[in-house]
């Protein structure tokens, strides 16, 4: 049995890798991908948590509430299916008229 | 009898007019216009006499005034003033004189300003000051007289400045308005002072001012009695136009001549006179404020009547004889003869407008000229012009039987027997009555005889440095209608009035000869009938209180020896007749008989000359002294330093300091994407370290 904080720590570092990619990568491809990485580093501790509770009462509960967390990882799966349809979608567009998919370029949107 | 005379309307009609005029006047034809303001003058002149009879029959038979409460107007704390009415023998006197000159110069104007614009605007002004001049001397506070007060300075400020494209018109106007609230802040102040000390500014009713003060010792030092009657004072030398602040009124003559007769004659300046009169169960009170009074009003005389002696324009002799007339009316207030004061105020009304609408009508007849040294000789051609003009000028002078005579006669006696008058002040009195004859007949010669010289005099550089602003532009600015200057010797150009403004003349020419007659002294064999008319109005508070105090004797106007001697009044009468007829003499002999001597002695005594020409350079003193030194201090601090700099600088810098702070967070904005996220991440973490430093020390 690998314990619960083994997965919060590769939770957690997925999550910073997510992160980092964010704002160090230039390319939206990339940019977006990192989302996605954060996204299900997230899942993941969900996942956990939810394995985890259904070995172990929570405190001040009598019975255990299954599923909870993995419900919850569908609600991410499904918002990030739509996410990535329209996040692409975008991606092209903006190719389409910028020709370039350096985010740096990408900074009309503003005074 | 508790009848109910319903006085508000007097003051309401004139109101009715101006809102009727001042509003629509600009559609009506100009016969509506003066139609409407001389129906709703006509009217208040009526609906007062009938007051005034059926008030004479009340106050009379109750021994009080008739006092009338339509309205309660303000309410703090205990003090209220009401919207009330006040009708005793004075204000009758008042209400009488002033709808009825007011109404025949309303008929005068309708002639006078027949060729001006602005009609309807003039019209609706005038009625306006009518409506404030009323409720002045028909109100039973201080409060409400005072919005009568300031109300007549702002007709007299519009007025001014009807004709107000030009400049020294706007400018004279200005310069009234801002010299009147001077005295305004001092009146404000003493009404302070009663409020205070009676907790109410009723006059009448048991426990008005003047029931309440004269229950007071008379003062013998400066307590707040005498600061009062001071402060009321020096409001009423600001409106009656006395030293230290006579000055707005010689300018004044900047507006058309029917406003310089009914407001700046007539009626207006008048207020201040009426208002010391009404207080005078304040001023009896108070031997210092009374010294002070007539000590004004002296200096105004002899001062105002000196500085008449040299002007050449008709309308600012007769605005220094105004104001030295009102120094007199000033005098018999400091006299305590409050009743001669009202009697010269009367007659004063008389031929004081008389003179001015025949001034106005000889502008009229030379086509705007004002200046005398171009008239001459106009006897025959504005034949009616000159006998109303002559009789006015006699009455002014003092000679017998015409009115000015009995009112000036009765002051100048009042004053001799008077504590506070003596035989200096009296000394001067009678001087200033020798002056005053003397230029009154200057105009009149200078005017009626000799050579009509329209245009033809080249007038020298000082005149027009003299009379800078009144010579700007000749006469009421548009009123040369059609007669060139250079019309000079052709006599046709010159024409007697229309008989729309001949006919108060007319009237008001019987009325200054007739005048005085109700006021012929106990010595001539007559009753003094003014001086019996207003007795119960003078001396009833001093009467209580006399009780209250016996040393009130001396102040009491009813306590000096009745049976003065018959021989000394024939004495000090014949002094005055004397120095009228003296003054005629001189006028007569500098003016007709050898014209070129006044250019002589002006030579001669060049310096005292220019100094009177130049009306002793007050108006330089007064503007080095007080307007320079406040336009630099309101120039420098008020507005370059508090108003731009402190208020606008907070304001400015309100707005500047937002932007500064926007400009510098606006560069977070910086449109990449990355950054936004950084923002982003470094938020939650901070969020994130909070929670944990919360958990930690929990």
């Amino acid at each position: 049995m690998v314990p619960l904080s083994w997965y919060l720590i590769l939770s957690a570092v997925l999550f910073s890798l997510g992160v980092l990619g964010f704002l160090l990568k230039r390319n939206i491809i990339t940019i977006f991908m990192s989302i996605e990485l954060m996204l299900n580093a997230v899942n993941l501790s969900f996942v956990a948590f939810a394995n985890f509770w259904n070995t172990h009462l929570p405190p001040g509960q009598t019975s255990i509430i299954p599923l909870s967390g993995q419900v919850f990882v569908f609600f991410v799966m499904v918002v990030a299916a739509a996410e990535a349809a329209v996040g692409l979608a975008i991606i092209i567009a903006v190719f389409r008229t910028r020709e370039t998919l350096n985010v740096d370029r990408v900074n009309l949107l503003k005074l | 009898m508790t009848k109910n005379l319903h006085l508000w309307v007097i003051p309401v009609l004139p109101l009715i007019g101006a809102a009727i005029n001042g509003l629509l006047g600009r559609r009506f034809k100009n016969t509506m216009v003066s139609a409407i303001a001389l129906l709703f003058t006509a009217a208040s002149f009526g609906w007062a006499a009938w007051a005034v009879l059926q008030g004479l029959q009340y106050v009379n038979a109750e021994h009080k005034p008739y006092i009338e409460t339509v309205a309660t107007w303000i309410t703090a704390g205990t003090f209220s003033a009401p919207f009330g009415f006040y009708l005793d023998q004075l204000s009758m006197i008042m209400v009488l004189v002033v709808t009825g000159v007011g109404f025949l110069i309303h008929i005068y104007s309708v002639g006078y300003m027949a060729h001006e614009g602005g009609y309807y605007r003039f019209f609706s002004y005038l009625n306006l000051f009518m409506f404030f001049m009323l409720k002045l001397v028909l109100a039973n506070n201080y409060l409400l007289m005072f919005v009568g007060w300031e109300g007549v300075g702002l007709a007299s400020y519009l007025l001014i400045g009807f004709f107000f494209l030009k400049d020294s018109a706007a400018n004279a106007g200005k310069k009234a308005f801002i010299v009147n609230r001077i005295g305004d802040f001092a009146f404000l102040i003493g009404m302070f002072l009663l409020i205070q000390h009676c907790g109410t500014l009723n006059f009448g009713g048991d426990n008005g001012v003047f029931a309440q003060v004269s229950k007071y010792a008379p003062e013998a030092g400066w307590g707040w009695i005498t600061i009062t009657a001071l402060c009321l004072m020096f409001g009423a030398t600001g409106k009656s136009a006395q030293v230290p602040l006579y000055v707005w009124l010689p300018d004044a003559m900047e507006g058309p001549t029917p406003v310089s007769a009914l407001i700046h004659a007539a009626t207006m300046v008048t207020a201040g006179i009426y208002m010391i009169a009404r207080s005078h169960a304040i001023f009896n009170l108070s031997p210092h404020a009374l010294q002070i009074v007539a000590v004004i009003g002296c200096i105004t005389a002899i001062f105002a009547a000196t500085m008449g002696l040299a002007q050449t324009d008709i309308k600012r002799v007769l605005a220094y004889s105004t104001v030295s007339q009102l120094g007199y009316m000033f005098l018999a207030c400091g006299a305590a003869a409050y009743s001669a004061g009202i009697f010269h105020l009367m007659t004063h009304a008389f031929f004081k407008a008389l003179l001015f609408l025949g001034a106005g009508s000889v502008i009229h007849a030379v086509g705007g000229e004002q200046d005398m040294r171009r008239m001459g000789g106009l006897r025959k051609l504005i034949p009616w012009t000159f006998w109303v003009v002559t009789i006015a000028t006699i009455a002014i002078a003092g000679i017998p039987p015409f009115a000015g005579f009995f009112s000036k006669d009765q002051i100048l006696g009042e004053v001799y027997h008077s504590p506070y008058g003596g035989k200096v002040i009296w000394g001067i009195g009678v001087l200033t009555a020798g002056l005053t004859s003397f230029y009154m007949f200057r105009l009149w010669f200078m005017t009626f005889f000799g050579e009509l010289k329209l245009g033809s005099v080249d007038l020298g550089e000082e005149a027009h440095a003299a009379n800078a602003p009144a010579q700007a532009a000749h006469g009421d600015a548009s009123h040369s209608h059609g007669h060139a200057d250079d019309e000079s010797h052709g006599h046709g150009g010159v024409h007697e009035s229309p008989w729309v403004m001949l006919a108060p003349l007319v009237i008001l020419a019987v009325l200054s000869f007739v005048g005085g007659w109700v006021g012929v002294p106990q010595f001539m064999g007559g009753h003094n009938e003014v001086e019996h008319f207003l007795a119960p109005v003078m001396e009833s508070p001093a009467v209580v209180g006399e009780q209250a105090a016996p040393t009130v004797r001396v102040l009491d106007p009813s306590s000096r020896p009745e049976e003065k001697p018959a021989s000394e009044e024939w004495l000090l009468a014949g002094a005055s007749v004397a120095a009228g007829l003296i003054g005629l003499f001189f006028a007569y002999l500098l003016y007709y008989k050898r014209p070129e001597l006044p250019d002589r002695i002006t030579a001669k005594m060049h310096g005292i000359y220019m100094m009177v020409l130049h009306k002793y350079y007050i108006d330089e003193g007064y503007g080095a002294i007080f307007v320079k030194p406040l336009l630099a201090l309101s120039t420098v601090v008020l507005w370059r330093g508090v108003d731009q700099g402190v208020i606008d600088g907070l304001v400015n810098g309100a707005g500047s300091a937002s932007q500064g702070v926007g400009g510098e967070l606006r560069r977070m904005q910086s449109g990449n994407i990355r950054s936004y996220a950084a923002w982003v991440a470094i938020g939650a973490a901070a969020i994130l370290g909070y929670m944990i430093w919360l958990g930690v020390n929990r």
